[in-house]
């Protein structure tokens, strides 16, 4: 393998915002993850398809009008979930589904499928320009600069709601906050494995680096490696065997996944 | 002395049923409060009540003098216990990362270290929780509970599914919290036994509030807790 690829402009662009990209969704896919919203990343990345093709249908930057489907998807969820009782995997269906079905029949009113669409459905992380480069990188420090601010609260919110209602953490606040955080992280993920493979980057790294971890702040740094290694190896590996980035990052993180069940089940880890 | 709690008039209706009916009762700085009484008593909405978790309540909650309806301090000054330590099994967090949870003050390191040896579980600091006993898993929720020098320590029915030598530690540190460090005490049990032991008053619930005052005074009155049983025991078959 030459280390030519490492000299190209486009490369580098694409691996910083790829790490950044990978550092949030695993910080923040471990705090989904842990309230049993694993799904909802997937949810809202659909949801945003319907942004994208509204932007697309109405020539605005597609990926602000993605932000603001996702953000009101996000918040819809939980708003219904609260007040039709209806369980969270099933408001979590409704809502990706109307998401593709809006963006299909906004396409359709368009005249059918472009390039662009492909792009945001299964990822253009080699085509991120400077500009996208500089905004995911800020968005990622924004959002992460949050998360510590708020670490105890949103920790403990996630650890149990009723214990930290009572210990004066405003709980319900807090909700909002990570899922509307979760629904920029979505949308700024997209650029890098696209709206059908989201999901993964939020669920694989967390669901490994759980079996590694003791504490909070181990499995969390875990993950972050893991998605980071992932992202950075599924970058390179496709490049040089002229393969989708998206589904190389993905098969690379599910390595690891495996990797570590058989670890896990030959006992050389703790049981936990 | 000063009234740690002041609850007057207390009334929790639910659409189907009234849960509290009119308690009233006081408990004294540094008193031992056992409070018994059946299921479907009432304990749990009074805990919710009075630990601001339900709202929808007539009657008065106070914590100092303060009513918890307009204090916004108030939970600084109590520690919660609840019945069972619900999290994920598999949840990644270390017995000290679960204990600094429940700190409102940012990286009080020495305050987390005293409370964990005075808990005996220093020594599990850096396990999973999830690998805990249920003994072990208790006192790292109380340590949760005391980690900010709380006055009032609530704990709700703790002692149930927990092996004996557990359960005798357990007793011990409440007492030393108690009698030593001067802490109120809120103590929900089905163990009439422990809390004549350990509790220095009784608040009897069913609903009503059937009897309040001094242990000796509730189990030297046979008569008292004859009627105390056989209530339990109706509801009991009422409940089967």
């Amino acid at each position: 393998m030459s280390f030519e690829i490492l000299t190209y402009a486009f490369m580098h662009r694409a691996l910083i915002a790829g790490t950044a990209i990978a550092i949030l969704c695993s910080v923040m896919g471990l705090f989904l993850v842990l309230r049993r919203y694993s799904l909802f990343g997937d949810a809202l990345a659909h949801s945003s398809f319907g942004g994208i093709a509204l932007g697309l249908f109405a020539g605005i930057y597609p990926l602000w009008t993605a932000y603001g489907v996702s953000i009101i998807s996000a918040l819809l969820i939980t708003k219904i979930k609260e007040r039709y009782n209806i369980s969270g995997d099933a408001s979590i269906a409704v809502l990706l589904s109307s998401g593709i079905a809006v963006g299909l029949v906004i396409i359709s009113f368009s005249g059918g499928f472009s390039l662009d669409i492909f792009s945001f459905l299964f990822g253009s992380i080699l085509l991120v320009s400077v500009d996208d480069t500089v905004a995911i990188v800020a968005l990622t420090g924004v959002i992460l600069m949050i998360i510590l601010l708020l670490y105890r609260q949103i920790l403990y919110s996630t650890f149990n709601e009723k214990q930290a209602k009572v210990s004066g953490v405003q709980v319900d606040k807090i909700n909002y906050l990570i899922i509307i955080l979760a629904g920029v992280t979505v949308v700024t993920a997209v650029q890098l494995v696209g709206v059908l493979l989201i999901s993964a980057l939020f669920v694989i790294p967390n669901v490994t680096a759980i079996m590694y971890g003791r504490g909070f702040k181990q499995t969390m740094f875990i993950s972050m490696t893991i998605a980071v290694s992932s992202v950075i190896a599924g970058i390179l590996i496709s490049y040089v065997f002229d393969i989708t980035p998206a589904g190389t990052i993905v098969l690379f993180a599910i390595g690891v996944l495996a990797v570590t069940m058989g670890i896990k089940s030959a006992g050389l880890l703790s049981k936990n | 002395m000063l009234n740690a709690v002041e609850i007057s008039n207390l009334t929790v209706k639910y659409p189907d049923v009234t849960a509290l009916d009119d308690v009233s009762f006081a408990i004294k700085q540094g008193d031992f409060l056992g409070i018994i009484g059946p299921n479907g008593a009432g304990k749990s909405t009074l805990f919710d009540s009075m630990l601001g978790l339900n709202t929808n309540y007539d009657g008065t909650i106070k914590f100092f003098d303060e009513d918890i309806k307009k204090s916004k301090t108030y939970r600084k000054e109590i520690g919660y216990v609840p019945q069972k330590p619900e999290f994920e099994n598999n949840f990644p967090a270390t017995v000290s990362e679960v204990v600094r949870m429940g700190l409102r003050k940012k990286s009080d390191d020495k305050k987390v270290d005293e409370i964990l040896q005075q808990l005996w579980i220093h020594e599990l600091r850096n396990r999973r929780i999830g690998e805990l006993s249920g003994g072990q898993l208790q006192r790292v929720f109380i340590a949760k509970a005391l980690v900010n020098d709380p006055k009032i320590l609530i704990l709700d029915e703790p002692s149930t599914g927990v092996d004996q030598q557990s359960i005798d530690l357990f007793f011990s540190i409440l007492k030393e919290l108690n009698s030593k460090q001067g802490i109120t005490i809120i103590w929900s049990s089905h163990d009439l036994d422990a809390v004549n032991k350990l509790a220095n008053h009784v608040a009897c619930l069913n609903r009503t509030l059937f009897f309040h005052g001094k242990s000796e005074t509730f189990f030297s009155d046979d008569k008292l807790v004859k009627q105390y049983s056989e209530a339990s025991m109706q509801e009991h078959m009422h409940h089967h």
